[in-house]
C-alpha cells in the first residue's frame, strides 16, 4: 500500500484525456550586454530556448540532458510559472502555463538543484512553510510531515534541527519531500542529484522511482547525468544551446545514431563531446536560465 | 464545500502560513531580536536626550522629550513594517527560497498581506517595549496619555504603511542588488516630510503640501497629541489615514504585479536575481 499522503482538498480539476504537458515553439530569449563590447555598448538578444516542442504523456517520466546553459532550467522555470514566454505555448494537463498560473501551481511542484530552505528553520517547520502555500492546515501536516519526511529515510530524530546543520544529501531529501508533500501531478526535477555523494544520489535516485511506483505524478527529469537519465527515464531528450535535437527511448536513440552510449548520440547529434568547454553565449545562457 | 469557499480557506491557511513562518524565524532568531531591540533603544535615547541639553524648564522639557520619543517610535515602527513588506522578495532571494514561493498558489495579496500583517504585530509589540523603556529610563512624566487612543490611531496608520510598503516591496525584485536599499530611502523621505521631530510648519511651504499626502504626518499629530496631551482620536487624523490606506493598497498591489511580471519576463525571479 502507497505510504504517500493523499492529495489535499483542491479546488482545482484536473482534465482527463489530455497530455500532462505539451510545448509547441516555445521561445525564451534574454538580453543582456556583451561583456567584450564594454559598458555602453547596445544590449544583445541570447536565445534561451528557440522553438522548442514535446509532449509528455500521464505517467510518464521524461529526461531531459544537456549541458549548463543548454536551456533546461528555463524550460523548468517557464513550466513553474517563473518565467513569460515569448512566443510559442505550453500547457500543463491542458491548462496554459502562461494565462492560468493559479491552477498550474497547484498542479505543479519541483525540486532544484540547490534544496533552498529557510536554513534556521527545521525540516518540520520548512515542509510546514511550503504545506500551508497549498492549502494544507496544521491538523493535515501534524500527520502528513512526519509520514514524508519517513518516506524519504529522514532520521525522525532530526526532524527539529536546523537546515543549516544538515548534510547536502539530508537538504535533498527534504526538498523531495516538500516536492511530495504537495501531490504535485507533475514534478519538475531540476538537476536533482548533481552535488550529491555517490551514496545519497543512488538514494535520491531509488526514491523517484519510488514515486513513480506509488504516486500519479508524471517526471520531467533535467540532468546532465547521462547515466541518471538512461535509468530512470522512459524517453531522453537532448537540449543544446536552447534547441531540443530529439525526445525518443534510450534504444530508439541509439539506433538513429547507430552508437552505444548516449554519450555517443551527443556527440553524433551535435558535433561536440558532451563535457566539452562552453563558449560565453552558453555562460550567459547559464546566468539566466 | 462550494469551489470558491476551498479557495478561500486555502488562501486563509496561506496566510496564516507566512504569520506562522515568521513566528518560527523570531523564535529562532531571539538574540539577534533582542540585541536589535537593545540598538534601538539606545538609538533612541540619544534622540530623547536632546531633550535635556536644551536648558528648558523641567515642563517644557519633559513635553520636549515625549514630542521627540513619540517620532522616535513611530520612527521605528514605520521601520519595522517598510523593511518586513521591502524584504519580502530579498530575504526570500538571499534564503534561496524565492522560486518556491512565487511558485506557490497563493495569490500575491495574500502573501504580501500575510507579510504586512505580521510586520504591524511584531512593530506594535517593539513600539510599546520600546516607548515604556525609553520612559523608564529617562523618566518622563506622562500622566494624562491616553494609550488607547494612540495605539488605535498607529493601527489604523497601519493600514497606509501597509499599502505604501507593498509599493516599496517591488524594488527588490526589480533591482535585486539595490532594491531594497531604495525601500529604506521611501521610508526616510516619508519620515522627513512628515514632522518626524519638529512640526511640519518649520519647513518650506512645499514640503508642508507633500506632508499632506504622508500616513506619517497624521499618525505622529495624532499620537503626539495623544500621549502628551491625553486627546482622543481625532476625526481630523482618521480620515486622511483611511483615504490614503483606500488608494496606496490597490496601487500597491498594481505596482508590485506589473513589478513581477517584469521580473518574470526579464529572467530575475530567481535566488541570484
Amino acid at each position: 500500500m502507497s505510504t504517500f499522503v493523499s492529495p489535499h482538498k483542491s479546488s482545482t480539476r484536473l482534465r482527463r484525456n489530455v497530455p500532462a504537458v505539451e510545448v509547441r515553439d516555445l521561445r525564451k530569449t534574454f538580453r543582456r550586454r556583451d561583456r567584450k563590447a564594454g559598458r555602453f555598448a547596445r544590449k544583445r538578444e541570447w536565445p534561451a530556448l528557440s522553438d522548442v516542442t514535446f509532449t509528455i504523456e500521464r505517467g510518464e517520466c521524461v529526461a531531459i540532458l544537456g549541458q549548463n546553459g543548454s536551456g533546461k532550467s528555463t524550460l523548468v522555470r517557464l513550466l513553474s510559472t517563473l518565467l513569460i514566454n515569448d512566443a510559442g505555448e505550453a500547457r500543463i494537463f491542458g491548462h496554459d502555463a502562461f494565462k492560468e498560473e493559479r491552477v498550474i501551481r497547484r498542479l505543479v511542484n519541483r525540486v532544484s538543484v540547490e534544496a533552498s530552505f529557510f536554513k534556521k528553520m527545521s525540516a518540520a517547520e520548512n515542509l510546514s512553510y511550503a504545506a500551508r502555500f497549498y492549502g494544507m492546515g496544521p491538523r493535515q501536516t501534524r500527520e502528513a510531515i512526519p509520514a514524508i519526511l519517513e518516506q524519504v529515510g529522514f532520521p525522525a530524530d532530526r526532524r527539529g534541527e536546523s537546515m543549516e546543520n544538515l548534510s547536502r544529501g539530508m537538504q535533498q531529501k527534504v526538498a523531495l519531500a516538500r516536492a511530495l508533500l504537495t501531490s504535485p501531478v507533475l514534478l519538475l526535477l531540476d538537476e536533482p542529484t548533481t552535488g550529491l555523494d555517490p551514496r545519497s544520489k543512488l538514494e535520491v535516485q531509488d526514491f523517484i522511482r519510488q514515486v513513480r511506483a506509488e504516486h500519479d505524478a508524471t517526471i520531467l527529469l533535467c540532468t546532465h547525468d547521462m547515466g541518471e537519465a538512461e535509468a530512470l527515464a522512459d524517453r531522453v531528450g537532448l537540449l543544446d544551446r536552447g534547441r531540443l535535437l530529439f525526445l525518443e527511448p534510450v534504444e530508439d536513440v541509439k539506433r538513429r545514431f547507430g552508437v552505444q552510449t548516449l554519450e555517443e548520440a551527443f556527440f553524433a547529434a551535435t558535433g561536440r563531446e558532451f563535457e566539452a568547454e562552453h563558449d560565453e553565449d552558453d555562460e550567459i545562457r547559464e546566468v539566466f536560465g | 464545500m462550494s469551489s470558491y469557499a476551498i479557495e478561500l480557506r486555502n488562501q486563509l491557511v496561506g496566510l496564516a502560513g507566512i504569520v506562522e513562518r515568521n513566528v518560527y524565524l523570531t523564535k529562532r532568531y531571539f538574540l539577534w531580536d533582542l540585541e536589535f531591540m537593545v540598538w534601538t533603544i539606545a538609538n533612541t535615547l540619544t534622540i530623547v536626550f536632546i531633550a535635556r541639553a536644551t536648558g528648558l524648564a523641567a515642563a517644557a522639557e519633559n513635553r520636549l522629550a515625549t514630542n521627540l520619543l513619540v517620532g522616535a517610535v513611530i520612527w521605528a515602527f514605520l521601520g519595522i513594517i517598510f523593511e518586513f513588506v521591502t524584504e519580502t522578495v530579498a530575504w526570500e532571494r538571499w534564503e534561496g527560497t524565492i522560486e518556491y514561493t512565487f511558485m506557490a498558489p497563493i495569490s500575491r495579496p495574500v502573501h504580501l498581506f500575510g507579510m504586512a500583517a505580521f510586520a504591524v504585530l511584531y512593530g506594535l509589540v517593539r513600539a510599546t517595549i520600546l516607548f515604556f523603556a525609553v520612559v523608564a529610563f529617562i523618566g518622563l512624566h506622562i500622566p494624562s496619555a491616553n494609550y488607547g487612543a494612540a495605539l488605535a490611531l498607529l493601527a489604523i496608520a497601519s493600514l497606509s504603511f501597509m499599502g505604501i510598503g507593498i509599493m516599496t516591496s517591488v524594488l527588490p525584485l526589480v533591482s535585486p542588488e539595490k532594491g531594497a536599499q531604495l525601500g529604506f530611502i521611501a521610508q526616510g523621505l516619508m519620515l522627513v516630510v512628515s514632522g518626524v521631530y519638529y512640526p511640519v510648519t518649520v519647513m518650506p511651504e512645499w514640503m508642508q503640501w507633500v506632508s499632506k499626502v504622508s500616513p506619517a504626518t497624521y499618525a505622529l499629530r495624532g499620537d503626539r497629541a495623544s500621549i502628551v496631551s491625553g486627546a482622543g482620536m481625532a476625526w481630523a487624523d482618521v480620515w486622511p489615514l483611511l483615504i490614503i490606506a483606500v488608494a496606496a493598497t490597490p496601487i500597491g498591489l498594481a505596482v508590485f504585479r506589473i513589478g513581477e511580471r517584469y521580473a518574470k519576463r526579464h529572467g530575475k525571479l530567481k535566488r541570484s536575481g
